[in-house]
């Protein structure tokens, strides 16, 4: 226990408090990227590519141009000037293609929905008037649609100059996979259909650029994950030193890992206020969100899992091809996503042998990208849904073969099949937590007696390993600028209380409220004395943002050393004044006490005195309140997360309708700073997962032709269909930090769809349905296999 | 730069938040682009403008409508209420207090909604199931909470813990 | 996502728009509730030069509920139909229709008329309109007239209103005292259009069904009324199950489903007779 405040009454690491910021958002008053307005600021509207891929023959905007209320219509010819294009290019994915990508299109289109040109007007509905009027004459290409299909030796090519479109190649293998397959008693094989889904943050993606040619200063307000990543890539495009550059991310509705990219249409929009010198806002419409946001997770995978005869698991292999669209997205490469479905195929379990092959290929669709749990819900439910397959293939209880099967470093660490370091797990601890929090045996029953009853249930359950707060060795590395290091600066306001600003990002799921409890308690003071700010890089340190579940990982350590260091400032500054040894004082809710509790000076004093009476102090004593800390963990690439899932879902037999009755989580991520905010991260990510096994669907025809244009058509989860989710947590710190918190944010997302999955097939099997191995499961694929009776016997 | 030199105009005359409005305003504009746009009314927000999320609900005459699918130049002679309003006159304190203590709030874009949907909900019947709170919030999209924090503070706002 | 420019009227009497409507022809769109049309303006899925809008014509908010039956002027709003037909009758098959069409909110402003005007081959109302023999009421310069709900709805998003005509109302007989409802309909998402769906009514006497009207939705261009299976349920007894059988195979063989782009017309077949079967649990139990 690092200090005597962790898990005491007073302490507020570990208290359940709502986000301060809450309070002015539910009032309305809450300040997203549209609600921001410059003097001068004109609006921008895109024409965006009506077809997958396509030459531009001609592209004319002169009539666009004196449509009423235009100030400026854009091409890439006019933006080259001022703007790099770009190629997303990562050591860590050796021999990555790299087409180069500009911010409006260069001569051609590769998938629906690229920006072609800009129109910059007096209110967006006028830019959208003159997008209607710029013509555009274009010869159709032949486009790529489906994953599988793109590695054909016919195949049209995504981007000729390539020759290929292979974007990349994983392969891994450890152990003997073939003798383990061999020696086999049960083997079980599956081919698994992922189709690509999105983020939909209700906010949409938007930006508001503002060029100061006399200081040659870039501002920018984005609703953005990482606005210091922002900062860096639009230097680097715009030829611009960082220090004249600003971004500011105030309120953001939402993030997922769809505001952290840098997009093409927001760095136009940026280069168009460098070229004219006047604010832009661009404000993504629904329609633009669902066909350029990233999208995710469009996967094929044919899979097989060796067990033997005592039912221990043996060897996990798969093969796959995903779809990422029509580039690798910039900075980070979609093929992050390809690493992490293929690196935790079966994470939660001891096996002896693995081999993962996946061929990553171009599409002419929207890019795909880091989306929540990125790739783990792949590898989770191919995994969850083997290990399931073999549990029945045997005979036996699937909780059973999974407590057999999984992989407990105990103290020590040890590496998954596919090269995962993990420790600190609680697989076992998750799985008894879990079967409590159901009620396993009366609920078991219940759902026997309801099945004799006629109904259709299905429960089904799903493991996972998710690595949380990725160290700097990834990117570092890989040679892309991405920081995974996290900085707080923390000072004391002449009135004692503490002036904070952190490198991380707010999207809503509470780093800002927890970084404040961990600054309290470190330092010693409440919680309401400290302001804390984030999301701006002209005043705050450079920093990592919002990705990888980081906040409580990454910036809660760095908060904790911050505030420990300036604690160690203020007892000082206190001796030194009230010559005293600084180890016999203490600062206790903002005031300085000896060692028997005894005030001597309250925080305000001693800041009053420092300011502005400084004098006081005894000759060459010169106080320092106010401290910099830059956290980055030097061991162990990530932090490894586990738990279990289950979902108890209905069937209709007659409709194929699946409804979720309940769902339950038992997540450990080590230490929880807040546990009212750590649950509703828990319960928002399983939402997200089942929306992702029941609805969600971005759809293209085979020629890659948008489908989903609207809310209406992309189905998101609501209300009424979504079941109440319990949650528990199992705590296993991790140990090599200070506070021993790991990641919370994603693992909701992680192993909610694979349960869904498991609970749907158990349904089937129950009934002698056929078996479903693909997401989304829509009605009519569930009532086709309910009245599949091919398995039945 | 003003918009309105270059659009077909008119002229409305309505009360918003209690206090009467009178402005011109682009005839194509929405009602929730002129409460954002013209009165910086930002409270209610956008997420669709096709009618599907609930990001913009607020209330005309007393009910609550998209205020994506009404023109602005239609609330003429009509009483809007916004979050900023309701908030003012303490109407949703207890669905406030209720939604920040149990987190039914993240990143906070569909609260306002949230709130006057559920407010609507709890002034016709006081003590809802929980089924039926999931029907009346059906229509608005939150991505963030995953809905279950919600039904519990408007459960509880309703004294139905 | 804005619209197009147009110009704004707002007439305040029938004839003052009908009048416009005259004028513009196919230039003019008429604004009734708005929660289909501006959609399709923001979408500019539809670009009019000149919008009609009706809220204006207090004579269009009349409804009357009476010894014949419901009527509904063109500013009734779905939620205030909703309301007083459950009053009525909570069986009704309009109070069993209107809670899947939409949310709260969208039915604050939604009317019953635009929606019939709307025609939207997904939509519960067309389909309610001619389950229940409604008629409906039309006014252009020539004066007025009343069309069957079956006459009135050619096709997608079609009727057989002209250009320069207003749907001022809809009247819905009173259907006597042996009538049962049937409304069911299969849609993902509460308040999605629903992929299929299907109201109905019957004549119910000493437990047999003497007459009875199967429309379904989401099945075709228009509202589909199935024929064939009407006429195998006719006479039988409510708990027949024979006939049962001989009425879903019948809408098997007669429902020639246009196949959407998400759902097969396979799947909407077996749908069809799932939702049969339902209904006609409905007409069993007592309402
Ligand atoms: C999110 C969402 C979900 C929805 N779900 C459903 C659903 O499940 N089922 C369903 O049925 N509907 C649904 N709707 C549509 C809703 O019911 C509409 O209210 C209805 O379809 C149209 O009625 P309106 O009064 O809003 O008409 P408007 O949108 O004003 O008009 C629709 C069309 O009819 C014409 N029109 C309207 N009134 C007249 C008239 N009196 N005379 C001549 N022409 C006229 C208009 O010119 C226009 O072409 C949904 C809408 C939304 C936004
Ligand atoms: S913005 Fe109006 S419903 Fe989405
Ligand atoms: S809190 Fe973010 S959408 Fe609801």
């Amino acid at each position: 226990m690092p200090d005597r405040l962790l898990g005491s009454t007073e302490a507020q690491i570990g208290a359940s408090r709502p986000r301060a910021r809450s309070r002015a958002l539910l009032a309305g008053r809450g300040r997203y990227l549209d609600d921001i307005n410059l003097p001068r600021q004109v609006h921008a509207a895109f024409l965006r590519s009506p077809v997958p891929a396509a030459v531009i023959d001609r592209l004319e905007v002169s009539a666009a141009a004196r449509s009423p209320g235009v100030v400026a219509v854009l091409t890439w010819a006019d933006l080259a000037p001022v703007c790099q294009a770009w190629r997303t290019l990562s050591a860590a994915f050796p021999g990555l293609a790299a087409p180069e990508q500009t911010p409006l299109a260069n001569g051609r289109v590769t998938s629906v929905g690229e920006p072609i040109a800009l129109v910059l007007a007096a209110s967006r509905a006028l830019a959208e008037d003159a997008v209607a009027a710029i013509e555009l004459d274009w010869r159709e290409r032949p486009a790529v649609g489906v994953a599988t299909a793109a590695l054909a030796a016919d195949a049209p090519l995504v981007h000729p100059e390539l020759g290929s479109n292979l974007a990349w190649r994983f392969a891994a293998e450890t152990g003997d996979v073939a003798a383990a397959f061999a020696s086999a008693a049960t083997v079980v094989e599956e081919r698994f259909v992922f189709s690509r889904h999105t983020g939909v943050t209700l906010e949409p993606r938007g930006i508001l650029a503002a060029f100061e040619p006399s200081e040659g200063r870039l501002e920018v307000w984005a609703s953005h994950q990482m606005p210091h990543q922002l900062q860096l890539h639009l230097g680097e495009l715009l030829e611009l030193a960082m220090s004249q550059v600003r971004v500011t991310a105030s309120d953001v509705g939402g993030g997922f890992g769809v505001k952290m990219h840098v997009y093409p249409d927001e760095v136009a929009v940026c280069a168009a206020a460098r070229l004219l010198g006047r604010p832009v806002k661009f404000v993504a419409d629904r329609l633009e969100s669902l066909m350029s946001d990233i999208h995710a997770r469009e996967h094929v995978i044919e899979a097989r899992l060796a067990v033997d005869a005592e039912g221990r698991l043996l060897a996990i292999d798969a093969k796959g091809v995903q779809g990422i669209g029509s580039h690798s997205v910039f900075p980070r490469s979609s093929t992050v996503e390809t690493l992490m479905a293929m690196r935790t195929l079966g994470a939660p379990y001891g096996l002896a042998a693995a081999r993962a092959q996946a061929d990553v290929v171009f599409q002419n669709k929207a890019m795909t990208g880091q989306y929540r749990s990125v790739g783990h819900p792949i590898a989770c439910a191919v995994t969850e849904r083997l290990v399931d397959m073999a549990a029945r293939a045997r005979g036996e209880d699937p909780l059973a073969m999974r407590r057999r099967n999984y992989l407990e470093p105990g103290d020590g660490r040890c590496r998954t099949a596919l090269g995962l370091e993990v420790f600190d797990l609680s697989h076992v601890a998750c799985l008894d937590r879990l079967e409590a929090l159901m009620g396993l045996p009366a609920l078991r029953q219940s759902v026997a007696a309801r099945r004799q009853a006629g109904e259709v249930l299905g429960l089904g359950f799903a493991a996972f390993v998710e690595m949380t707060a990725t160290g700097s060795e990834v990117y570092g590395m890989a040679g892309v600028p991405v920081a995974a290091a996290d900085t707080i600066q923390l000072a004391v306001e002449p009135d004692g209380s503490l002036k904070a600003s952190a490198s991380l990002s707010e999207l809503g799921q509470g780093t800002d409220e927890g970084l404040v409890q961990v600054l309290a308690d470190a330092v010693g003071v409440a919680p309401e004395r400290i302001g804390l700010e984030m999301g701006r890089t002209a005043s705050g340190p450079h920093g990592g943002g919002a990705w990888a579940s980081r906040g409580a990982a990454i910036g809660g350590e760095a908060a904790w050393h911050a505030g420990r260091k300036l604690r160690g400032q203020i007892l000082a500054a206190a001796a030194a004044l009230l010559q005293t040894p600084a180890a016999a004082l203490d600062l206790v809710a903002g005031c300085i006490v000896d060692a028997q509790r005894h005030e001597r000076i309250t925080l305000a004093a001693l800041a009053r005195t420092v300011h502005f009476a400084g004098h006081e102090f005894p000759q060459g004593t010169l106080p320092q309140l106010q401290v910099a800390h830059h956290y980055r963990r030097e061991a162990d690439i990530a932090i490894p997360t586990n738990g279990i899932q289950a979902a108890l879902v209905q069937l209709c037999p007659e409709t194929g309708l699946v409804r979720c009755l309940q769902h339950w989580v038992v997540h450990d991520c080590g230490r929880i700073i807040n546990p009212l905010l750590a649950g509703e991260q828990v319960r928002g990510g399983v939402v997200q997962g089942i929306g992702a096994a029941l609805f969600e669907h971005c759809r293209y025809d085979a020629q890659a032709n948008f489908l989903d244009g609207s809310l209406a058509d992309y189905l998101v989860p609501m209300a009424m269909e979504m079941p109440d989710i319990a949650v528990g947590h199992v705590e296993t710190l991790y140990r090599g930090s200070t506070l021993g918190a790991k990641g919370a944010g994603e693992a909701g997302t992680c192993a909610a769809s694979a349960a869904v999955l498991n609970a749907v097939n158990d349904a089937l099997a129950a009934v002698g349905g056929g078996r479903l191995a693909e997401i989304p499961l829509t009605p009519p694929l569930v009532l086709a296999a309910l009245n599949d009776r091919s398995n039945a016997g | 730069m003003s918009d309105l030199g270059l659009e077909t105009t008119a002229t409305l005359a309505c009360t918003v938040n209690g206090e009467p409005v009178r402005a011109i305003v682009p005839v194509r504009q929405s009602l929730v682009d002129w409460l954002r746009h013209g009165l910086g009314l930002t409270g209610s927000h956008v997420g669709c403008e096709h009618g599907v999320c609930g990001a913009c609900t607020i209330l005309v005459d007393g009910r609550t409508v998209r205020g994506c699918l009404m023109l602005a130049m239609q609330v003429d002679g009509l009483a809007v209420e916004t979050i900023e309003g309701a908030t003012a006159s303490g109407r949703v304190v207890a669905l406030q207090a209720a939604f920040r203590e149990r987190a039914a709030l993240q990143c906070g874009f569909c609260t306002p909604g949230m709130v006057l949907t559920a407010a609507e909900l709890l002034a016709s019947e006081p003590r809802p199931s929980r089924a039926r709170i999931r029907e009346a919030i059906s229509g608005n999209y939150c991505r963030c909470t995953g809905y279950q924090a919600i039904v519990d503070a408007v459960a509880a706002a309703g004294g139905n813990d | 996502m804005k619209p197009a420019p147009f110009h704004y009227l707002a007439p305040a009497t029938v004839e003052a728009a009908v009048a416009l409507l005259a004028e513009h022809g196919d230039e003019a769109a008429v604004l009734a509730g708005g929660q289909s049309l501006m959609p399709m303006l923001a979408l500019r899925l539809t670009a009019p030069a000149i919008l009609v809008d009706i809220n204006r014509i207090g004579a269009l908010e009349r409804q009357s509920i009476d010894a014949a039956g419901y009527s509904f002027g063109a500013l009734v709003r779905h939620a205030d139909a909703w309301a007083a037909v459950r009053a009525d009758d909570p069986a009704h098959l309009l109070a069993r229709a209107l809670p899947h069409v939409a949310h709260q909110a969208i039915r604050h402003r939604g009317t019953i008329c635009g929606s019939l005007a709307l025609a939207d081959p997904a939509a519960e109302l067309p389909a309610c309109a001619v389950c229940l023999d409604a008629e409906i009421e039309l006014a252009g310069p020539a004066g007025r007239r009343r069309l069957t709900a079956d006459a009135f709805f050619e096709g997608l998003y079609t009727t057989a209103r002209r250009p320069d005509e207003l749907v001022v109302g809809v009247h819905v007989p009173r259907l006597g005292p042996d009538t049962r409802f049937g409304f069911d309909e299969v849609a993902r998402r509460h308040g999605d259009y629903a992929i299929l769906g299907l109201a109905a009514r019957a004549l119910v006497v000493d437990g047999c069904i003497k007459d009875c009207r199967l429309v379904y939705f989401g099945a075709g261009a228009r509202p589909v009324v199935a024929t064939a299976a009407q006429a195998a349920l006719k006479g039988a007894a409510l708990d027949d199950g024979h006939a049962h059988g001989r009425a879903a195979a019948a809408v098997m063989g007669e429902l020639a489903i246009d196949p959407d782009l998400r759902y097969g017309a396979t799947y909407k077949r077996q749908l069809a007779t799932a939702l049969l079967k339902r209904i006609i649990g409905q007409w069993k139990a007592p309402q």
